[in-house]
């Protein structure tokens, strides 16, 4: 290739993209390695627009490509500034399935032009049929998986398997690489046709692939999908030997595998417990039987209790998120302080529906950052920590995980609050947490509720307080 | 086993540049503290939204009368933009809330 213009663009992009990727992994610079990346993105798509040249023939069809780029520049930006935080994993779950489906669509339309090649006993290479036949499979399982993410974290899809599920993926798979093979090795006009099952079963296994797997485990899911459209988008960059498009695939599927893994070790799991799912009712055995009574604690009780505490520990999950109680919780958090209460907030890594979920809320309330503890840093406070409040918070706290091996969630580390001396646990109601299992610590004698949605609860709680 | 070698002999370049982005990859996310977990896996997202390249390279080798293929490529490009737009906008909101350290 010569070089030109556009070789000195995509250069730049890929370059941006590593730098991007690099402060995205640190706290002080990842705001500016976003824009950096989107920086290189934007040189390299105007770069293409209007300097690709093939056999010294430009671009066509401007009307459209603008008219496209328009649209989904409105529609992206407007859905990604007003989603509310708690719907954010949802979100990146959509569009990365828009990523996956464009890579599908560009195989399709690159078969319709091999075809043509085929119909006119041309020589297609087996480099470009495996191109645009593995960048149809990875970006329509990433497309439908995505599609059925999506779906379970806003509620919609619920989890769903049948008997003897495992093999019928693996069948499924298999057939969809074998008819791959078969077409590649002999494409004729009378079974192009094929292309289009391929098609087909790719979708289908995308949203058996993903429909098993629990909700709780949706962001590592996620994150597993990204690495794929990644791998789906390099695919397309051998197909037209463009560096920019390769660079960004393979860096995202490298990373995005690796930040899997990495989800899982915060989880204390494997990659493979995750997706042959002890969420997704593999559990063995019957789980032990949680029964008891439970006391309730009147908010004036809750208020004299934390108010004269020396230490209070804050355990946020996704029931703060929904009631959107993080700036009353910072008010509460203020309030206790200005008494001489000592309070810091634990955070579960996976607490909330993604990684960082709670950090990010709390950040937004202003709540400052030396002030959240992770995990272990946590376990180690709860022993001289007078008072746990656990505001929606469930499955993280779950001593089941520790104790009993039927439970779905065993093996996964929580946050030891049965440590402190008084635990105090808001929620709406009793019914149990997102993984649909009950908690044997709210009937622990150490234990009390206090019913009521988070913001309106925590309301009342600071009325309370400042009226002592 | 000729046509593989000869394959990677003429696409050595490509085969280099795959090689390496696979370390760098695994290299420059590798010590990401589990705060980022997500918005490094959303500003990743918008990194494969690259993928719209294809689309647009797609879209500009239709013949104009070919409204199947035009179709199709329009909503090709659409949906990338809607993963690389999208994906940038919402990882900067995301990040917005990291309040730096005083």
């Amino acid at each position: 290739m010569e070089i030109n213009l556009l070789t000195l663009c995509y250069l730049i992009g890929s370059v941006t993209f590593i730098i991007g990727l690099k402060m995205l992994s640190h706290p002080e610079s990842a705001r500016k390695g976003n824009l950096v990346a989107a920086g290189g993105m934007a040189v390299s798509i105007f770069g293409t627009i209007f300097l690709y040249e093939e056999n010294g023939e430009k671009l066509h069809n401007y009307g459209w490509i603008f008219a496209a780029l328009v649209i989904g520049t409105i529609i992206g930006t407007l859905a990604a500034k007003r989603v509310k935080m708690t719907a954010m994993p949802e979100l990146v779950s959509l569009f990365n399935g828009m990523g996956g489906a464009c890579a599908a669509l560009i195989s399709v339309i690159e078969f319709k032009h091999i075809t043509a090649a085929v119909h006119a006993d041309a020589a297609v290479p087996y480099a470009t049929y495996l191109s645009i036949f593995a960048g149809l499979v990875i970006g329509s399982i990433s497309f439908a998986g995505s599609m059925i993410a999506w779906g379970k974290l806003n509620g919609r899809v619920k989890d769903f398997s049948f008997r003897g599920q495992q093999v019928f993926n693996m069948v499924l798979f298999a057939g969809i690489i074998l008819l791959s093979a078969y077409l590649i090795i002999g494409l004729t006009p009378e079974n192009q046709f094929l292309f289009y099952l391929i098609l087909l079963g790719a979708l289908v296994y995308g949203v058996l692939f993903v429909l098993p797997i629990g909700g709780a485990d949706m962001p590592v899911v996620i994150s597993l999908l990204n690495s794929f459209t990644g791998v789906a988008a390099a695919c397309g960059g051998f197909l037209y030997s463009n560096q920019v498009m390769l660079t960004g695939g393979i860096l995202v599927g490298a990373a995005g595998t690796l930040l899997t893994i990495l989800m899982c070790k915060a989880m204390n799991r494997s990659l493979l417990n995750v997706l042959i799912g002890s969420f997704g009712g593999g559990a063995t055995g019957t789980q032990q039987a949680v029964t008891g009574n439970y006391k309730e604690i009147s908010l004036s009780d809750a208020a004299v209790c934390m108010s004269y505490a020396h230490k209070v520990m804050i355990v946020p999950g996704y029931g703060l998120a929904v009631a959107q109680a993080q700036h009353v919780c910072h008010e509460l958090e203020k309030l206790l302080e200005e008494k001489g209460v000592e309070v810091s907030y634990a955070i579960h890594p996976v607490a909330g529906r993604m990684p960082g979920h709670m950090n990010v809320l709390l950040a937004e309330a202003d709540v400052n950052y030396d002030k959240l503890m992770e995990m272990e840093q946590a376990n180690d406070e709860f022993k001289s920590t007078d008072v746990v409040l656990i505001l929606g918070a469930n499955d993280v706290v779950n001593p089941a995980a520790k104790t009993d091996p039927a439970s779905p969630i065993y093996g996964m580390p929580i946050l030891e609050v049965e440590q402190a001396k008084t635990v105090i646990v808001n929620k709406r109601s009793m019914k149990p947490g997102y993984a649909g299992i009950e908690n044997a610590l709210f009937f622990q004698p150490k234990t009390s509720m206090l019913f009521g949605d988070a913001k309106a609860a925590l309301q009342k709680l600071v009325a309370e307080i400042k009226s002592l | 086993m000729e046509t593989v070698l000869s394959y990677i002999h003429q696409h050595i370049d490509i085969i280099y540049i795959v090689v390496l982005s696979v370390f760098l990859g695994i290299e420059v996310i590798g010590r990401v503290p589990s705060v980022l977990h997500t918005p490094l896996m959303s500003g990743a997202n918008a990194i494969h939204g690259v993928v719209i390249i294809g689309a647009i390279i797609v879209m500009g080798r239709v013949e104009a009368g070919n409204y199947a293929a035009l179709i199709i490529g329009f909503l090709a490009v659409v949906l990338g933009t809607l993963n690389v737009v999208g994906g940038f906008v919402v990882t900067d909101r995301m990040l917005e809330m990291f309040k730096k350290k005083k």
